[in-house]
């Protein structure tokens, strides 16, 4: 989680030198070559080192606490799979660290202009292994969450009385094990194409440079939706927790998730209307593009539901969940906008589409994961964060997003387009983007105060207690910080607000009777010895709860996939002592004894 | 392991379907009639077709605790896989080494002429081919090794009857490996087998001469 913050940083500043050259018209700040590399290496670094691991953070923290596991289901393949992220994080910003040059061809890295002729440099075989290594670090994580959540719920926790942050963790590692596999090839093609020779997209033998483009946007769309998702699912529990009162027709927020991830799969080609793959193709497209908006609706009113009539606290994570609801309701109109085709011929590759995808990943997923740092924030740590320093955050943090990106919308439609590095002072887009420059500084300062509440909450805060919300889920009955074991006792489920029941008798009373704040311990569940709460113990041993013991296999082989990248790089046959580290590793990994004892 | 394979099959779809399209789209020679030999694929086809029996008798004798049945077959389903491989190896090297001689007729006449070595830098066909054909080899060569990894772990006797789901993961992924080459045998092979130009003009464009 703090390698992704750190990266999420980094990407951070590429896009405040990105807003300082664009900030006044002739800008010579940077240069157009160095240019390309930050804009290609500010998508990169927030989709793949930033916003997605924070996700998946979230799905380690929080998963095996809410379905009641002491931990996820491979605790080894979940070491790996921090361990290849960080290779592969380390590998894709390789070219800043050897100086030999960074990806520039934009993060979906049009064939053929990634072909050797026309990129030249190793930037773009830094992109290719860069992301298959990190791939293999998504896949790994993604297996092991869906077996943690298909085999390790507690009992009675049926698949519909899982909190549906879990739901959506499904969902998500689902589309992260189908849609990377298609990247993978599309990016074997493009280094073999590079360093190899092979022809995939080279034209001049025939071969179509629009296959990587369906290639990529078949795995890019369901990407999106891989980046979204967690967003959803962390609403989906601030929500109901501090409106206190339980989530509005649960079944339809699942269903909808589901529906969103399959139909994920059915709208990749909105991203080429203007490729010209004629009327039936866009058509089709069109009418899918705008069918997704139905399921994502149908969570928005489901939330706003939710709200209504609950006795709604202004926390935090409650600011941070209305405001991606703002956000993300701006995003998705005028997402539906470019849905159609002869409009989005006119949108096409201007700021407008710029403002779009910041409005759902910054104004969506962002501060989606926002508001789930801080809702969860005194469970990881057992403190409290400092409240007026979180609100302070978020206003700032609001108001610049909304400063940024939308004076994007109408400078786009007036004819920027994106991934120019300057523009002429006659083009009468200077205040505009004065505007959205002054605003990403205010974002970067609203993240200053964001790290500095964080690093010394978590020294000074307050303790925060076992249940600082009055959540509803399993997570909030242990104490905080979780032990190690999670759970002293596996608790049995008999709803889907399980700790609600726990403390105020099962589900079915009333909701006033929730608001008091001490109702009567229920029968509602197997209680601990105290009654409510499940870890009383202090010590996993004494329990006797066998826990597995630290192994080193997963780095070794983790970096037997960072040295194979990396020297590929100075050439490909070299490459094989980094395969050897990684083969000797799995052997060491399969060899190493697993302790026999069952829990 | 089911979520596995799923993932499976996606890389696979797509690199098939990278072939489908690509298909009958490559400029220059050799092209796939003048270069497939489908009688001696089929002899290896069936080989890794009888490997794929052979994994469910290793299964099998695992469950029943039976060693000295286990060891044999899974020895027998490595080797099947070696000998798979064996005449991968051939295959490859046969394409990329030998020249290739071809006749077509058309209403215009005959061309007769030669091939240089088909190589994944030679044209799509070639690109196409040895990438798929080259991944899915492997994933056998994978497969062999985890065969037989089990074997050695069987002789020192780690692999125990109640160790069978072990034994059955492994025969879960060298099935869907054989199920990836019935896939690719059939397209590649018995349909694509046959692709050539139809029309003169593609090898007059490369400087082939009507033969009298």
């Amino acid at each position: 989680m703090v390698t992704a913050i750190i990266f999420f940083l980094v990407a951070g500043v590429e896009a405040l030198i990105i807003r300082l050259q664009l900030a006044r018209a002739d800008s010579t700040l940077v240069d157009p070559e160095t240019y390309n590399q930050l804009f290609t290496m500010h998508a990169l670094t927030m989709i793949f080192l930033g916003v997605m691991p924070i996700g998946v953070a979230f799905f380690n923290l929080i998963v095996p606490l809410m379905i009641g596991a002491r931990d996820v289901a491979f605790p080894r393949l979940n070491a790996l799979s921090y361990w290849v992220f960080l290779s592969g994080g380390l590998l894709l910003n390789g070219g800043f660290i050897s100086g030999l040059g960074s990806p520039n061809s934009g993060w979906f890295a049009y064939a053929n202009l990634t072909e050797e002729p026309f990129t030249t440099g190793d930037g773009m075989t830094f992109y290719s292994l860069g992301l298959l290594v990190l791939g293999v670090s998504s896949m790994a994580g993604a297996f092991n969450f869906i077996v943690t959540i298909i085999n390790m719920r507690a009992p009675g926790m049926g698949l519909m009385r899982m909190p549906p942050f879990v739901w959506m963790t499904l969902i998500t590692s689902f589309l992260l094990v189908t849609a990377f596999p298609v990247i993978t090839v599309g990016l074997i093609q493009i280094l073999f194409d590079r360093s190899f020779g092979t022809n995939f997209f080279n034209t001049q033998a025939g071969a179509s440079p629009l296959l990587w483009q369906h290639i990529f946007w078949l795995f890019g769309h369901p990407e999106v939706y891989i980046l979204i998702l967690p967003a959803l699912g962390i609403v989906s529990e601030v929500i109901p927790t501090h409106s206190r009162k339980p989530l509005f027709g649960y079944p339809f927020v699942i269903f909808s998730g589901i529906v969103i991830g399959f139909m994920g799969w059915g709208v990749w080609s909105h991203h080429m209307f203007t490729v010209g793959l004629g009327n039936i193709a866009n058509s089709v497209f069109t009418i899918t593009t705008m069918l997704i908006a139905i399921p994502t609706g149908v969570k928005i009113f489901n939330w706003i539901a939710t709200m209504w009539g609950g006795s709604i606290r202004f926390t935090t994570p409650m600011l941070f969940a209305l405001g991606f609801i703002f956000m993300f309701i701006i995003g998705g109109l005028s997402g539906v906008t470019h849905a159609s085709p002869p409009a989005d011929a006119q949108q096409q590759d201007t700021y407008y589409i710029v403002a779009h995808l910041h409005y759902v990943l910054f104004g969506g997923s962002v501060i989606g994961l926002f508001a789930g740092i801080y809702h969860w924030f005194p469970k990881v740590t057992g403190r409290m964060y400092n409240e007026n320093m979180g609100k302070l955050h978020f206003w700032l943090l609001f108001l610049g997003s909304n400063l940024t990106f939308f004076p994007m919308h109408i400078v786009g439609l007036v004819g920027m387009p994106r991934r120019i590095y300057t523009y002429p002072a006659d083009a009468g887009w200077e205040g505009y983007n004065m505007l959205s420059t002054v605003g990403a500084f205010l974002l970067g300062a609203s993240f200053l105060i964001f790290l500095h509440n964080m690093v010394r909450s978590a020294r000074k805060g307050e303790r925060a207690g076992n249940d600082p919300w009055d959540g509803r889920s399993l997570e909030w009955t242990i104490p905080s910080p979780p032990p190690e074991y999670n759970f002293a006792e596996i608790p049995t489920v008999y709803s889907r607000d399980p700790a609600w029941d726990l403390k105020y008798g099962p589900t079915g009373q009333d909701e006033t009777y929730r608001e008091t704040s001490n109702g009567p311990v229920s029968d509602g569940l197997s209680n601990g010895p105290e009654g409510a709460g499940y870890g009383s113990e202090t010590d996993a041993q004494s329990l006797g709860i066998h826990m597995p013991s630290p192994s080193y296999w997963p780095i070794i082989v983790a970096m037997g996939f960072g040295i194979a990248g990396a020297l590929f790089i100075v050439g490909p046959w070299f490459s094989a002592i980094g395969v050897t580290i990684l083969v000797l590793g799995l052997y060491g990994w399969a060899a190493e004894p697993v302790s026999k004892e069952e829990h | 392991m089911w979520a596995f394979l799923g993932s499976e099959c996606l890389f696979f779809g797509t690199l098939i379907s990278t072939y489908l399209v690509y298909r009958n789209n490559s400029l220059v020679g050799p092209y796939p009639k003048d270069i497939i030999d489908v009688p001696v694929t089929s002899v290896s086809t069936f080989v890794l077709l009888m490997s794929s029996f052979m994994m469910v008798m290793t299964l099998n004798a695992i469950r029943k605790g039976d060693q000295r049945a286990f060891r044999v077959w899974i020895l027998g389903t490595a080797f099947m896989g070696a000998t798979f491989l064996g005449f991968q190896v051939f295959e490859f090297y046969e394409f990329a080494i030998e020249e290739h001689e071809f006749t077509k007729c058309f209403a215009e006449g005959c061309i007769e002429g030669t091939w240089g070595g088909l190589t994944p830098w030679t044209n799509l066909f070639g690109s196409t081919f040895f990438v798929m054909v080259g991944f899915h080899g492997a994933h056998v060569t994978v497969g062999v090794i985890w065969l037989i990894s089990l074997f050695g772990q069987s002789l020192q006797g780690n692999l125990k009857q109640k160790d069978a789901l072990r034994v059955e993961l492994l025969g879960l992924y060298w099935h869907f490996v054989d199920i990836v080459w019935i896939v690719i045998f059939t397209l590649v092979y018995l349909i694509g087998g046959n692709d050539a130009p139809t029309d003169i003009q593609a090898y007059l464009d490369q400087g082939f001469q009507l033969v009298q």
